[in-house]
């Protein structure tokens, strides 16, 4: 390593523009980060606080509903809370837990050193960061969004005691979207162009495979969700009647639009999951992932048959008999590569022989609860049945074993599974298995109860409900089964702490798994691959350490045969993108902008200066 | 012992959703009253069974492979190494698309077979405003003249009710789970929803899509009746007010008169014709107040218009004592004249 400093040389130009030098250490180095890992870590970081906020506001929900005719809240601020908490979950938790491991994990897994644009992907990260804490900053400043995380209009825009919070909401929303948007770029861009020599489409993981289609949703999606925004914007705060009933506009407008993003969104949501899913269980079952083309391609249906369903949303608008033939129908068939998917990762577990480790016990918890999501899902598609669950608890049930016990099971099976690259040490198994069994039960108890409440009659997004309407009993049991789920997560929490003072070295392949980003050391070093990998196979790591006979046994590759590493002592260290200030700068702006709508002008001006320097800055700042 | 955990903590929850549905719940959707939510009914049953094989089927499969399969202690030899076979995936591809294809068309039958519009229906127009629902009964065969009533649907049993649903402002939902299922509320269209129960009786309903701050207040009943009482009902609500007699009811009426009641209340064959409120003609009438969240009771009466919206957030009525001023006096009177208004 004795080449290395002479990369760490003074930059020669030395003006108003020049980039900080430290790469590596001290709070300035990570506010200047352009590595995709530290802004995987970020974005991981800042998800799981949010995931704590998001759940004290769950817990909140819980305590008022415990009891009939609940007093913990008033009408107003349970409002806010659901309205809150669904919009926290979904776009300040899950998405960015998705988005922390698509930066964290693509460039590792196709051998790349960064993604395509990393300053656009630090400046992803941070205005995902303004925009959340823009969205948060609304409970000090007139009262947080209470119409929902669906926010229809004309109550949005007409219909509450405030509309103040839905302004928080359309510019909200829109600063976050524009963090997923860029980083879509980003993330399709390094996938197709970024891949280590040999990797060809079909020999990528299964995990990029999904990442590229969430990237692709995410693409197309965010674009419907911003229009639908700016007119919510304009309906609130300037007058527009988009979907003013009583000027010719039309509320079912926004309904469209809403579920023309929101249910792609849904995919976005639990598609990274399933590629996690998809690295896991091979790896604890020591077997391929069985169909990989299946797999890969109902990934791939998902993709374009989660837009031709958006009105199952809708049943019960008034959209007519036709169109809600047509979207039950095409319901019911997307229904299909979702099936095939839990079908394969059967077949990979079939005939393993299968470690229950803790990423493992979270993948298999993700296969169990996401099925039961699964099929109540169907029975939504079941149109005039769906008249009934529609707005009930019985959704609730259905979308929190989809996106809590499939989204949240599969991501902490991801955490689990690459801490080590992380920090080079592996989460305490004894504590991540107990973690695991008090989130599976806390988890049950919690939503199962919602399937029953809903089929009695409970309809969701009411503060208050009357006693003798046989909703007492189960209501009180999901309060107590939340409380267990809070447990479960002080635990992982414990987990992290111990881990970061006790926890042992893992080595460099903890799992002996397959994928090429345990072929590098942990933590993993900045640069990443100290040599580009040439990539000859499928789970191309997993073919360096075995190889098969022709009855498919695996023989181990004799010790050095196939080991490179002895030439790479003598390689310089790579060269890696200096970091910037200036995408923290451009971010900045946006949340100036939305103040600047909602309270003074001049606010927005300044944002807008504070974009031109951000800008500005970043075009000209030097390469060195 | 996982899978076994797994497989108990399954078959306790089928057993507990057994129970659960057992207990008294007047608006479960599983215990249909009337011919339309009797075929939803059917619809879900079908859709339940299938949904509970394929659990059983799947969630079975997932368990016996982690049991079966799970390696044991000390042993470290790789398994065979399966990339696929196309055949078997090719099967559970094929297989659920033929069972949810089988599931289409009865829903698609479904779908058509309540969107048509009923023979010989009783027509009955709902207008829905937060936080409370306003119907309006035009002349037809079975009411003789027209009226407005508000929160509970009064209609006769074994015949369709055809129902054109309004909205005010935003968007609500009707739903009354033992007669049908929901039908959204739009401002602006008119959407439709057919109701049909087959014995007398007070079903329970309520608003289900979230419209604002009293979303949760914002409750219904339908109350069917067999068709004689149903028209001796309507006859009598279309009459003009029932003039107090007692001396209490009769300084209730002047206060009702000579407060801001009437921009909003409106009492046919009186000056108060506001059109903000419910009507109030016949209130005494009804088993309940204020969006169907309170028995009417004097108690009820008495809370409700000493500080309504301490008791319905939101509420447009302005607070009694606070706000207009009511002696308590004034408020017995009023509670008086009310109770009067049958």
């Amino acid at each position: 390593m004795a080449t290395v400093t002479e990369h760490l040389e003074t930059p020669a130009y030395d003006g108003p523009f020049r980039r900080p030098t430290e790469t590596q250490k001290g709070i300035v180095s990570w506010l200047t980060t352009v590595d995709h890992k530290r802004i995987g870590i970020l974005y991981g970081c800042t998800a799981l606080l949010f995931f704590l906020i998001g759940g004290s506001e769950a817990l909140l929900i819980r305590l008022q509903l415990a009891h009939p005719n609940g007093h913990v809240l008033t009408a107003e601020q349970y409002n806010q809370i659901f309205t809150m908490h669904g919009i926290t979950m979904i776009f300040l938790v899950v998405m960015p837990l998705g988005a922390a491991f698509f930066n964290y994990l693509i460039p590792l897994m196709i051998g790349a050193r960064d993604v395509a644009f990393p300053r656009l992907n630090a400046f992803s990260y941070w205005t995902f960061l303004f925009g959340g804490l823009f969205l948060y900053s609304s409970f000090f400043l007139g009262g947080a969004p209470q119409c929902g995380w669906f926010c229809y209009a004309p109550l949005s825009t007409m219909g509450l005691p405030t509309t103040i919070g839905t302004l928080f909401y359309a510019i909200g929303l829109q600063i976050t979207g524009v963090a997923s948007l860029v980083a879509s770029v980003n993330f399709v861009t390094t996938i197709i162009n970024m891949r280590a020599p040999g990797m060809s489409f079909f020999k990528m993981p299964m995990f990029i495979w999904m990442s590229l289609v969430t990237n692709f949703l995410l693409l197309f999606a965010m674009p419907v969700i911003a229009v639908a925004l700016f007119e919510l914007l304009f309906d609130t705060a300037f007058g527009t009647n988009f979907f003013n009933p009583a000027q010719g506009g039309d509320p079912v407008l926004w309904q469209h639009m809403f579920w023309m993003f929101g249910h792609p969104e849904v995919y976005i949501l639990i598609l990274p999951a399933m590629g996690i899913v998809s690295e896991v269980l091979p790896t604890f079952s020591r077997k391929p992932l069985f169909g990989y083309t299946f797999v890969a391609f109902s990934g791939v249906a998902i993709g374009f048959m989660g837009w031709g369903v958006w009105a199952h949303h809708m049943f019960a608008v008034g959209l007519g008999p036709i169109a809600n033939s047509a979207f039950a129908i095409s319901t019911m068939f997307i229904a299909v590569p979702t099936g095939v998917k839990i079908f394969n990762w059967l077949g990979t577990m079939w005939g393993g022989k299968i470690s229950f480790t803790t990423p493992m016990l979270f993948s298999v918890g993700f296969i169990t609860m996401f099925t039961i999501g699964g099929l109540s899902g169907v029975t939504h598609s079941i149109v005039p049945s769906d008249y009934q669950q529609t707005d009930t608890y019985y959704i609730v049930a259905h979308f929190h074993y989809v996106l809590f016990g499939g989204a949240i099971f599969g991501l902490m099976s991801g955490i689990y599974y690459w801490y080590p690259k992380l920090t080079g040490k592996l989460l305490s198994e004894k504590l991540g298995k107990t973690h695991f069994w008090i989130m599976l039960i806390g988890f049950n108890v919690t939503f199962a109860p919602f399937h029953i409440l809903g089929l009695q009659g409970m309809a969701r997004r009411y503060y208050r409900y009357p006693a003798h309407q046989g909703f007492d009993f189960w209501n009180m049991v999901s309060t107590i089964g939340s409380f267990i789920i809070a447990f479960s997560i002080l635990i992982f929490l414990i987990n992290i702490v111990l881990t970061k003072f006790k926890g042992k070295p893992s080595g460099d392949d903890p799992w002996d798994a397959r994928t090429i980003e345990w072929s590098i050391p942990n933590p993993t070093p900045h640069y990443n691959y100290l040599e580009i990998p040439v990539v000859h196979e499928r789970d191309d790591w997993w073919h360096k350490k075995y190889s098969e006979d022709e009855q498919g046994n695996l023989v181990p590759v004799v010790a050095g045969a196939s080991d490179e590493a002895v030439a790479h002592a003598e390689h310089a260290e790579p060269h890696m993108p200096k970091p910037s200030y200036w995408p923290l700068v451009a971010a900045a702006a946006l949340p100036l902008f939305g103040y600047g709508v909602i309270f003074q002008w001049a606010l927005g001006a300044l944002g807008a200066v504070v974009l031109l320097v951000g800008i500005y800055g970043w075009a000209m700042e030097p390469v060195e | 012992m996982k899978p076994r955990a797994r497989l108990v903590a399954a078959l306790a929850c089928v057993s507990l959703l057994a129970v659960g549905c057992a207990r008294n719940a007047p608006l479960d959707t599983l215990r249909p009253q009337g011919p339309i939510a009797h075929q939803i009914y059917g619809l879900w049953n079908m859709v339940f069974i299938l949904a509970v094989v394929v659990f059983v089927l799947v969630e079975g499969a997932i368990v016996f492979a982690l049991f079966r399969f799970r390696r044991r202690k000390g042993d470290d030899s790789a398994p065979k190494q399966t990339h696929g076979n196309t055949r078997l995936e090719l099967t559970w591809t094929i297989i659920p698309m033929l069972l949810l294809g089988s599931i289409a068309i009865p829903t698609v039958a479904g779908i058509f077979s309540l969107a048509r519009v009923p023979k010989g229906a009783l027509n009955i127009q709902v207008q829905a405003q937060q936080w409370w629902w306003k119907y309006n009964y035009p002349k037809q065969n079975g009411i003789e003249a027209s009226f407005t009533n508000a929160n509970e649907l009064h209609i006769p049993v074994g015949r369709p009710i055809w129902l054109s649903l309004n909205s005010n402002d935003v968007i609500h939902s009707y739903w009354v789970p033992a007669l049908a299922g929901k039908q959204d509320v739009v401002p602006a269209r008119t959407n439709h929803l057919k109701i049909e129960a087959s014995h007398p009786g007070t079903y329970l309903g309520t608003c289900v899509e979230f419209c604002g701050l009293s979303h949760a207040n914002m409750r219904l009943r339908v109350i069917a009746q067999e068709p004689a009482d149903f028209e001796k009902w309507a006859a009598n609500q279309a009459r003009n007010l029932m003039m107090p007699t007692s001396a209490l009811g009769k300084k209730g009426m002047k206060v009702f008169l000579a407060q801001q009641c009437v921009g909003c209340h409106t009492i046919r064959g009186t000056a108060a014709a506001g059109n903000v409120g419910p009507d109030l003609t016949h209130v005494a009438t009804r088993e309940t107040f204020a969006g169907g969240i309170f028995a009417f009771n004097t108690h009820n009466l008495r809370l409700w218009l000493s500080d309504a919206p301490a008791e319905k957030p939101g509420s447009k009525m302005p607070a009694g004592i606070a706000t207009m001023g009511l002696s308590h006096s004034d408020i017995n009177a009023l509670i008086a004249f009310l109770e009067g208004l049958k």
